[in-house]
Formats: C-alpha cells, sequence, structure tokens
C-alpha cells in the first residue's frame, strides 16, 4: 500500500470503528438499565403491569450472572456465553462442591482481580456464599414464564413465602454479587434496589406471569 | 502485616497485601515445591493445604490468611501423605513431574476426606489438576493403592 491509499484509508477506519462502536453501546445501555418500577404506573390494567414488570425484571432472572449458578445440570456455568465451567465441577453436598474440589478451592469471601493475563481474564469470582442453586431452582433453558412460575411454587423455590422471595431477590447478599462481579464481568442490569422494588411491585400487581 | 503458619512454622509477610500465597511461598520463603502453571487456578500446579482444605495459591492474596495455616509440599506429613509418597514412587508416577506437587496435594486431601475413594471421587478431585504428559492413569493407581494400603 502506497502513502496515498494510507491516506485515504486511515478516515475511513476511523469512520468504520466510530460506527462500530456507537451501536453496540446503545444496545448495551438499554440491555444493562432497569425501568422502575414507578414507570409502569402508566399500565392501567393491573395484569398487564404485573406482567410487564416481571418481564423487566427477567433482564436479570435471565442474565448470565444468575443463570450461571442455576444450571439444569450438575455443573455450574461460566461467562457471559454461560459455557460449562472449567475446571469441570459439580454440585456436591449444598452445592458447594465435590469433595477435593469444593467451590472454595478457588472461588474466595471476594472477587479477586488476577494480573498478567488474557484481557478476557481479569479476577476469579467470588462471595462469603459461594455455592449452586438447588437443582429444583434451576433456571438454565427455561422459559421467563417457567422460571416465573418455578419461583413462586414453594416446592422449587427454597420454601419460600412470597415475601420472602421478594426479601430474597431485594437483599440477599449472594444475589447482590450479580450487580458486583467483579472485574472482567458484566453485572446484572440496574441495581439489586431497582431489581427489588421491580419484583415488589410484580407481587402487589398480582404476581402474573408470563405463558 | 500477615502472620500466618507455614508448615508448622509461625511466619509474617510485610508486603503488598495483594500478593498471591503462591509467591511469598516461592519467591519469600523459597520454597520451590509448589508451582506456578496458569495463575488462574486452572491448573492445579500451585495448589496447597489452607486451614486443611486444599487451595489454589495463585488466587489467595496473602491478606486473606490472616491466622490461617498453610501446608505446602515440604510440609506435607500424616499417613494419608506417606500412602500417598510410597504409591508415587512405587508406581513412578512422575514423568517431567512439573504438576505433581500440586496432584499429591490433592491426592493428600482426597484421602483424607474420603479413605476409600472410587474412580468417580478421584475424578471429582483431581479434575482441577492438569499434567501435559498426561499421567492421569498412573495417579488414579496410586490413590487407590495408597487407599488400600492404608486399609491394612
Amino acid at each position: 500500500m502506497n502513502s496515498k491509499t494510507w491516506l485515504l484509508a486511515f478516515p475511513a477506519c476511523f469512520l468504520v470503528v466510530a460506527a462500530m462502536s456507537l451501536v453496540p453501546w446503545s444496545h448495551a445501555q438499554e440491555e444493562q438499565s432497569l425501568r422502575p418500577a414507578a414507570a409502569f404506573k402508566s399500565i392501567e390494567n393491573e395484569e398487564e403491569r404485573s406482567l410487564a414488570l416481571f418481564q423487566e425484571a427477567g433482564k436479570v432472572i435471565q442474565h448470565p450472572r444468575c443463570v450461571n449458578c442455576h444450571p439444569a445440570t450438575d455443573r455450574p456455568l461460566q461467562g457471559a456465553n454461560m459455557q460449562p465451567h472449567q475446571p469441570p465441577v459439580f454440585r456436591g453436598n449444598g452445592g458447594m462442591g465435590l469433595p477435593g474440589m469444593h467451590c472454595t478451592t478457588c472461588h474466595s469471601a471476594e472477587n479477586i482481580s488476577v494480573v498478567g493475563q488474557a484481557e478476557t481474564i481479569k479476577s476469579i469470582p467470588g462471595h462469603p456464599a459461594w455455592h449452586l442453586a438447588p437443582i429444583e431452582m434451576a433456571w438454565e433453558g427455561k422459559s421467563l414464564g417457567q422460571i416465573c412460575q418455578q419461583i413462586k411454587d414453594p416446592d422449587r423455590n427454597g420454601n419460600m413465602t412470597i415475601d420472602e422471595l421478594v426479601e430474597h431477590m431485594a437483599h440477599d447478599e449472594l444475589v447482590g454479587w450479580g450487580w458486583n462481579p467483579g472485574a472482567g464481568r458484566e453485572p446484572a442490569p440496574g441495581t439489586q434496589e431497582e431489581f427489588g422494588k421491580l419484583i415488589k411491585a410484580w407481587v402487589e400487581t398480582g404476581a402474573v406471569c408470563p405463558r | 502485616m500477615v502472620t500466618f503458619t507455614l508448615n508448622g512454622t509461625e511466619r509474617t509477610f510485610n508486603g503488598d497485601p495483594d500478593t498471591p500465597l503462591l509467591w511469598v511461598i516461592r519467591d519469600f520463603e523459597k520454597l520451590t515445591g509448589t508451582k506456578y502453571g496458569c495463575g488462574i487456578a486452572q491448573c492445579g500446579a500451585c495448589t496447597i493445604h489452607l486451614d486443611g482444605m486444599p487451595r489454589r495459591s495463585c488466587v489467595t492474596p496473602i491478606s486473606m490468611i490472616e491466622g490461617s495455616d498453610v501446608v505446602t509440599i515440604e510440609g506435607i506429613s500424616g499417613k494419608e501423605a506417606e500412602a500417598i509418597k510410597t504409591a508415587w514412587a512405587a508406581i513412578d508416577v512422575p514423568q517431567c513431574g512439573y504438576c505433581q506437587s500440586g496432584q499429591i496435594m490433592s491426592a493428600v486431601a482426597l484421602l483424607q476426606m474420603v479413605p476409600k475413594p472410587t474412580d468417580d471421587d478421584i475424578n471429582s478431585a483431581m479434575t482441577g489438576n492438569i499434567c501435559r504428559c498426561a499421567t492421569y492413569h498412573r495417579i488414579r493407581a496410586a490413590i487407590h493403592a495408597a487407599a488400600n494400603s492404608m486399609e491394612g
């Protein structure tokens, strides 16, 4: 490529890169935020409002930060693409791993930054309560409607009442890890407070589930 | 300053609290049996025992282990460790040997938790210890041999 061609190529490349960076940015902004519960008051029909509230909360519930630890098998998932966990680890007692490979072999009480690694690996996730959700709480591969029925069912939600479910979603600290997942990991959309308010408003409007 | 026990002796560390335990063990304590493999808890070469449980030292900041008991390959002892050591030598498990201290630390921990492990138990416990020489078949045989030797 001669110098004249370079002069033409540079501005063209710049425009393409700039355009590419704008499109995913706006998409990501929408995906990364939650509409506040109050924004749904304009929906007059209560059943429709309840449904809309849960669908908004579903952006969190179906996010990889949540589903990765609600797998359909005994093996957790990891990453934004929800691939099987490496190394291959399995549920074990209380979702804490099997003897010799408990979660705590690698996961700590906090997210641990790593250095000198590939750009795609910034930290090892951790939390004091790090463990898998019980198999009856598996969400992987389920529709939002199926998950909705599941989290209302005491046999499949850890025997929680609907009020306890609201409390769990709004204040449980391991749930809260989803918004503080450590460097290199996309947090769940919005904040736990916003999410808790959506769930509370959903319950107050009849806890209607998508079909 | 962090104070901890290393192979039965009280030690202190005054450096950066984010320093991984692995580098405290190797660079400051000069115990080089524990190896660096990947730095992200994917290979198991850096496995030590932290308060009696296997732990990847490469992802363990020294600030995390205040008051803890750390045991490395140089300090591992007890009937399970003796049985593993004897079986490892008898079956001649290592090839290049780089991963073996991590393999042994995981194998000893397994026998401490499950004295008579099945193949599935061994697969589950050793799955995080990678061996580029693929000595897995000898590792499995040596763990079974060690378990059998402890029975008698």
